[in-house]
Parts: structure tokens; sequence; C-alpha cells
């Protein structure tokens, strides 16, 4: 698997924090996608019930999955495809190698993929002396940059297109040193002509899935640049790879579930390609791959059912709930340190990578309840990251001095009446520090806070004493 | 490598079955019944009530939808008239006189010798293609979405390739939802069977990645052109 620094969460996020070329690009966020969402979603009465069907769809997949995963493995043999089962990204890789070595393969053109990102793909075919491209755009951009994508539908939301012209300028020496690039529609061109040959070159084309249907043996990937396409149709082989968990019952299913994707991702409609395939080549077929492979990973997704965490299973990575989050905004999706990021990175990496290692991206939340206003398979991420919270608490991973100071918290909670004192003791005490100026610019403890922000002082009565006359008024 | 492959199976299966407190066993058959009763049923859910109404709604909502995907319309009164419309984009953009399609008996009927100087290629996409033309297997209103499916008629590649897609789409096949879709490729394939690719297009191809602009005409085409025959109307 890829390696993480999700553990250093803190660090990353105070390094991302005064990055300002990322904080300038970050700003494009909240800019592009909640509008265009809010949008998406007034336009149409049916939104959030389709969120309930959605929900219930998925509940019932969950529910029967070894044996919609049963039916779905018989349909793909029917129609004449392959199904590899993988245990962990290891596995996925080898089952990809050797598919790769067996065609002799030496150029592999890929459509974009989270799982790929998640197995480490492309630098196991590098090892192995296989080129992979990457066709769509942002990702394009990132592979030859060496990073990561920062974001699920957005892979290079973090770079400027001064960033993106640099890249380009010192991979494609082939072109003429003194072409104009200021426009970033320059880019696109350039891009475009670049990755042209390659996908006419390439022995083997990788593409995700969005969805595998039972009914009929059939993955989707939904695309807006039609590189996905062009991966899969053009070269001999297509590798398909995706999780247990992508797998609905019918078309009729599907249908719902596309409804809401793109309209919470992009705030599209419906995007430009949505694209069902099923099987190798057919007999009077003049195009299409003659095989055609489905990687079917688990990585810990099995051991997530039946537990708290079941739900998060139901995610289709439209990235609303990383468009729609404060601390996303702020940090960007690098500083999560694995591959998914933003608020569904907080619930799933620590499940597939171990709370030990990413038990402290789900502390950053402030539980503004965005994300799950958002989710279109309605997904209660708030709930989960507190459930990674007494997880992380119960595994004594949290440092002492948060431990001591919530046992000591606890211990006053369970007695209200010195509670109630202490606060009210507490209150008077902050009000006299701030010297009527109405904020504090140092308080004992919380260095954390005012060394960035004044604390705001403490007015009038506490929480629970307005309450009290509320109650009697 | 296949011993491999079958532990992998019967672990990943086992897990899931462990954790959900299910077992493989005959006492599994309610689950079964579920299972095979949705597959064969494949109920419509919710369905959105936008595109609910008569042909003519249906056609006025298909055209509405489809601009505002950026894709362009005519309209022609017969299928006859086809072969025009395509001329007529083709001069519109200043495109060479060329156009590519399968082996669509639909499309090969059409009047081609009225527009004499038109060069028509057949088969799969070449990628010195600048325009191709498909005959659509439907048309949905509710998004201004195109199907296609794959076979020697239409090849897939023909979507994608050329920078130009022309796509020729019958009125009486435009239809309300996906759902309505999914009734006629079962009426054609049979149940639980799919073509190779089934291409639901909206637009022409398009791309946010640089700083969240949006552009088309990625890696697929620049331009998708539809020309609805059979509407009784003229352009």
């Amino acid at each position: 698997m890829v390696q993480s620094t999700a553990h250093s969460f803190k660090d990353n996020a105070r390094e991302a924090l005064g990055d300002a070329q990322l904080q300038r690009a970050l700003s494009n966020v909240p800019k592009g996608f909640i509008d265009k969402r809010a949008k998406a979603r007034d336009g149409l009465p049916e939104f959030d019930a389709l969120r309930d069907a959605g929900r219930d769809i998925k509940n019932h997949t969950l529910a029967h999955l070894d044996l919609y995963l049963e039916t779905y493995e018989r349909k793909v043999a029917e129609s004449g495809g392959v199904v590899h089962w993988a245990r962990t990204a290891e596995e996925a890789r080898n089952a990809i190698l050797d598919i790769c070595r067996e065609r002799g393969a030496r150029t592999v053109t890929k459509g974009k993929s989270m799982v790929s990102e998640e197995i480490g793909l492309n630098d196991a075919l590098e090892a192995a002396d296989i080129e992979p491209v990457e066709t769509d755009l942002g990702e394009y951009i990132i592979q030859l940059r060496h990073e990561t994508p920062s974001h699920i539908i957005a892979p290079a939301v973090h770079l400027s297109k001064d960033q993106v012209e640099e890249s380009f300028r010192e991979a494609h020496t082939e072109l003429p040193a003194d072409r104009d690039l200021t426009e970033p529609v320059s880019l696109l061109h350039e891009a475009r002509q670049i990755l042209r040959q390659k996908y006419l070159d390439a022995d083997i084309g990788i593409t995700g899935a969005n969805f595998l249907i039972a009914e009929t043996g059939t993955s989707i990937i939904v695309t807006n640049e039609g590189n996905g396409d062009l991966t899969q149709t053009l070269p001999k082989v297509h590798i398909v790879l995706a999780t247990i968990e992508k797998v609905v019952p019918t078309l009729e299913d599907v249908s719902t579930i596309l409804r809401i994707l793109a309209r919470s991702a992009t705030g599209q409609e419906f995007s430009s390609y949505t694209t069902f395939s099923t099987g190798p080549r057919r007999a009077d077929d003049p195009d299409g791959p003659e095989e055609y492979h489905v990687i079917l990973l688990d990585n810990g997704r099995a051991d997530v059912l039946g537990t708290e965490f079941q739900e998060m299973l139901r995610c289709i990575r439209c990235g609303a709930c990383l468009n729609h989050c404060p601390i996303y905004h702020a940090v960007g999706g690098h500083a999560y340190g694995w591959v998914y990021s933003g608020p569904i990175g907080a619930v799933l990496d620590p499940a597939l990578i171990g709370v030990e290692e990413a038990g402290s991206l789900p502390n950053a939340s402030t539980f503004c309840g965005r994300c799950e206003e958002v989710c279109p398979m309605r997904i209660p991420l708030p709930k989960m990251m507190r459930h990674w919270r007494e997880r992380e608490f119960e595994k004594h991973l949290s440092p002492a001095s948060v431990r001591t100071g919530l046992g000591l918290w606890a211990f006053m909670a369970r007695r209200p009446g010195l509670y109630r004192a202490a606060t009210r003791l507490a209150m008077g005490a902050l009000k006299a520090l701030s010297g009527g100026r109405g904020r504090l610019s140092s308080v004992p403890l919380a260095g954390g806070w005012t060394r960035y922000r004044d604390l705001p002082a403490p007015q009038g009565k506490t929480f629970q004493a307005l309450w009290r006359e509320r109650q009697h008024g | 490598m296949a011993d491999d492959g079958t532990d992998a199976r019967t672990a990943v299966m086992g897990r899931i079955r462990r954790h959900l407190k299910v077992s493989d066993g005959p006492e599994d058959e309610a689950r079964r019944a579920a299972v095979r009763s949705r597959l064969e049923r494949h109920a419509r859910n919710l369905v959105p009530a936008r595109a609910d109404g008569d042909d003519a709604h249906r056609l006025a909502l298909f055209k509405t939808m489809l601009e505002r995907a950026d894709a362009t319309v005519t309209e022609v009164a017969t299928p006859d008239e086809v072969p025009q419309a395509v001329a007529e984009f083709l001069r519109n953009h200043n495109l060479p006189f060329q156009i590519r399609t399968g082996a669509d008996t639909a499309l090969a009927a059409l009047p081609w010798d009225r527009v004499p100087t038109l060069e028509i290629g057949h088969g799969a996409a070449e990628a010195s293609d600048q325009a191709s033309l498909s005959h659509a297997f439907a048309g949905i209103a509710e998004t201004g979405t195109l199907a296609l499916h794959s076979g020697q008629d239409n090849p897939t590649s023909l979507n994608f390739l050329p920078e130009n897609h022309v796509v020729m789409v019958d009125a009486d096949r435009i239809v309300g939802t996906y759902e309505d879709v999914w009734d006629r490729l079962r009426e054609v394939f049979g149940e639980g069977i799919m073509p190779r690719a089934l291409n639901m297009v909206t637009g022409p191809s398009r791309t946010g990645d640089i700083e969240q602009r949006l552009f088309l005409g990625a890696h697929g085409p620049k331009r998708v052109h539809v020309i609805i025959a059979g509407s009784g109307k003229a352009r």
C-alpha cells in the first residue's frame, strides 16, 4: 500500500496553513463546488428523496454483499470476462502485474482510480519496467510532478496554472521552448496532443469502477474528459480495478445513485460520459478490448461490515464532503497524509490503515456537520469520527494531556453542583482577566488557541444559569 | 496463480459472511430469495417526475437539456434530411468533408447522394478522423443524454476519438428516463444481458482540472451535434 504520513497530520496541517500558493489554490474549492451543487440540488425536487433511496439500496446490498458478489462474478464470466480476487493491495498489484507480464506489456494507460493510488500501482508497474501513463488531466499533471492526488475528483486542485505550465515545460522537452502556455486552454491542448499518442500505443488500459452491477456483470466509469473511455476501448486488454463494496444489484438501482453522484460532485445534471462495460469485444465488434479482467479487492473493507463503521461503505466518492469541509478548505488534501482526504478520509483511513496511524484525522473535525448534510449517501460522518475518537481514547493513543483533561472533565461532569460552581468561578476569573476588553490574548493551558487568535472573554452568566432562567421564566 | 485466486476468493467471502454473521448454508435461503427477487424484478426506484408527459414534452426537454450540456441540436422532419444536416454541420465548422460511421443500416439507407462531395469512411475510428456519425440507441430527455451501444453498427471509438461527434436520434427513440432505456435494452439483448459497451453521452468532453476553470474537449470530442430525425418538424 502507499506510504502514509497520516500520523503527522498536525505537522502537515501546520505546514499547509503556511503555504501561500496552496492557500490560493484552495480558495477555488468552495467557490467552484458549493454553489454548483446547491444549484443542481435545487433543480431536482426529488434530490433528497433520491438520497434516501440511494442509502436504502446500498444498505440492502451490503447486507447481502456475499450473494451480490457471487452473482456479479458469474455474470462477468458469462460475458467472457475474468474476475480476480485480491485480499490485499499486494495481491491486487500482483494480479495486475501477472496480466501485464503475460501480454508483454510495456505501456499501460490509466483512467482515474483512487483504488490504484491505494495499492500504489504506478510504483509497482515502474518497478516492473512497465510505463504507467495517467490520462485524466489532473492525474497526468500530478504524475509529472511525482505527487499524489489531493482530492477524490479533482486530483490537482492544489496546484496553480503556473505550476502546471512549469511541469509541462520540464516534461515535454520535444516541444518548442518558446511556445505560448499562458492560457490554461493551451495547457489542455498540449496534454491532449501528448496523451493521444499514448492511448494508441498502450498495450493495456486500466480503469477503476464507480459501480459494478450484479444483474449484468457490468462495470461503470463516470467521467467528463473521455480519457477513461479511450483507455479502455483502444488497447487489447482492459483491466478494471474495483473494491468489493462497489457492487449494486440492478441497472435501476445504479440509475438512482447516478442521479445523485454528478449533482453532488460537480453540480452537473449528469457527467459527460457514463460508460457501462460488460466483458471483452464481441464477435462482430470492430473495436474494444480483446480481454476484460476485473481485480476485485477487499483490502480491509470486509472487516468494516457489521461494525459501527459499516455505513462508510456506502460512499460513492463524489467528494462533496471535502468540498464542504472547512478543515479541508484550510489544509487541503495532502495534509491528511494518505489516499483519502477530507471527512470521508477521516473515517475511511483509520479503517484501512489503522487507528494507530490515522487516528488523529478525525480529531480535526469541528463537527460542524456540513459533510453529513451534503453526503448523497447520507453517511453519518461526524458520528463515525466520534467513534474513532473513542477507539483512539480506548487504545490509549491520545496524548497524556488530553487524557488527563478529559478525565478531569468527566469527574466534574458527574458532579453537577461542583461543575456549576467551577464554571461560574472560571467565568468570573476569565472576565476579570480580560480587563474589560472582551477578549483574552493569553490564557493558561490554552496556548494552542491563543497563539493564533484571541479568546472571546465570557460575558454575563453561564449557559446553565441562562438555561435555568429560561426554564423558569 | 489460480490457487491463490481461489484462496483469496474463499477468504474474502468468508470474511464478509463472518462479519455479516450469515452462513452459506440452507438456512440462508431467505437471503438468497431476497437477492433473486430483486435481480429478477429489477423494479424502478423513485424516478424524477421531470420527464413525465407526452412526446412533445419529452422532445422539448431533451433539446433543452442537450443545450444545457453544451451540445448543439438540429431537428429534421424526416431521416432523408439527415445527410444535408451532417453536411451543414461540417461546413459551419469549416471541417473537411469527411465523416466516419459504422455499419448501421438506418444510416446506410439515407440518401447520401444528396451530398455527393461528402466522403464517408466506415468502421472503427482512426486517429486522423475529424468527425464521426453515430445512430443513437436512444435519447434520454431527463438530462439530454444519448445512449449508444457498441457493435459493428456503431463502433464505440466513434464516440470518443474524433473531435466532432454527430449523432442521429430518431424522434420516436426519445425516452423520458434511464429506466426506459433499460426496458428497451432488455427487449433487444434479453434479461440480464448488456452489450459490450453502453455509452451514455451528455454533451462534449470537458475538464475543470486546471484551477477549476471549465474547458470543453479534454480528450474526447470538442463538439457533440445531435440531429433529431422524424419529429415532423423542419429545421
